[in-house]
């Protein structure tokens, strides 16, 4: 039975920056960065509060990628183009006040929507997530 | 991107920034020849750019993100479009009109009452459909 993502993907332009922003400003727990002879480096992080999904932050340029494709994918995370999803909270506002704070840009601040509270946030390296507080379900 | 040749990474994040910017303050005054200064261009340079990396001038852009908000409005809240015209960065009701009308392909008069006859919202998973939508104005 599949029960949900385990690792996600991320596409960033230099890891060092990705590390440093997704655990000082997002505030992730670093979970491995282990050098691996092919050259990639196995970054992952993790949102404190989730024992389950990973993010991997992968520069294409050391990835499985051959090297056209690498530019083409970096040039496609740098104009903003790519999203990986949606990232989770449980209040919006108060973290758009702190993340905003730890200077995270924002696209858009929170905003009622009927599905529940949600701001878009752009990583440093240009990936855009949604960033959303869903509406608690209603008592069956 | 024009055939093969793909713009280097921080020539892109500028083009990205400038373009977030359009996003964010599409109500303000937004001056093109600014946003090519701020972002380290000329401003013949800015817009080819700007075009090679989006597929449209950076004003073609931001005339379709106010659009896109007027439409919002139109479906959403009591307010006369002269008044949506105005919140969403247009200057004068003509241009408005005839800007939303190139795009949408009706007024913004017969938008608002198609919207009305369609009845609410559609039920679409947001995230996707209203992605670049800020929330209503403030009452």
């Amino acid at each position: 039975m599949i029960t949900g993502v385990g690792i996600v993907s991320v596409w960033v332009l230099d890891t060092e920056s990705a590390k440093e922003f997704y655990t000082k400003r997002l505030g992730f727990d670093l979970t491995n960065d282990i050098q691996l002879d092919s050259g990639m480096r196995w970054l992952t992080v993790r949102p404190p509060e989730n024992q389950g999904q990973e993010f991997l932050l992968v520069d294409p340029a050391h990835s499985m990628l051959d090297a056209d494709t690498a530019v083409q994918v970096r040039a496609l995370v740098a104009k903003g183009a790519l999203s990986p999803g949606v990232m989770a909270t449980t209040d919006c506002r108060a973290d758009y006040e702190t993340l905003l704070e730890r200077g995270v840009e924002f696209i858009q601040p929170p905003a009622d929507r009927p599905y529940g509270i949600e701001a878009i946030l752009r990583d440093d390296s240009g990936n855009w997530f949604s960033f959303t507080q869903r509406k608690a379900a209603e008592a069956e | 991107m024009s055939g093969s040749v793909v713009a280097d990474v921080n020539s892109l994040r500028a083009l990205r920034r400038a373009r977030d910017r359009i996003d964010r303050d599409y109500a303000e005054q937004l001056d093109i020849a600014a946003l090519a200064a701020d972002s380290g261009y000329s401003l013949g340079q800015f817009i080819r750019a700007f075009d090679a990396a989006y597929g449209e001038t950076p004003g073609r852009y931001r005339t379709r993100r106010r659009v896109e908000r007027a439409c919002e409005l139109l479906r959403s809240v009591n307010l006369t479009v002269t008044e949506i015209c105005m919140l969403v960065g247009f200057s004068s009701l003509g241009s408005f009109s005839r800007r939303f009308a190139d795009i949408v392909g009706r007024s913004p008069s017969e938008y608002r009452r198609e919207a009305a006859r369609l009845g609410g919202p559609a039920p679409i998973p947001g995230c996707f459909a209203l992605m670049w939508r800020t929330g209503l104005p403030a009452r």
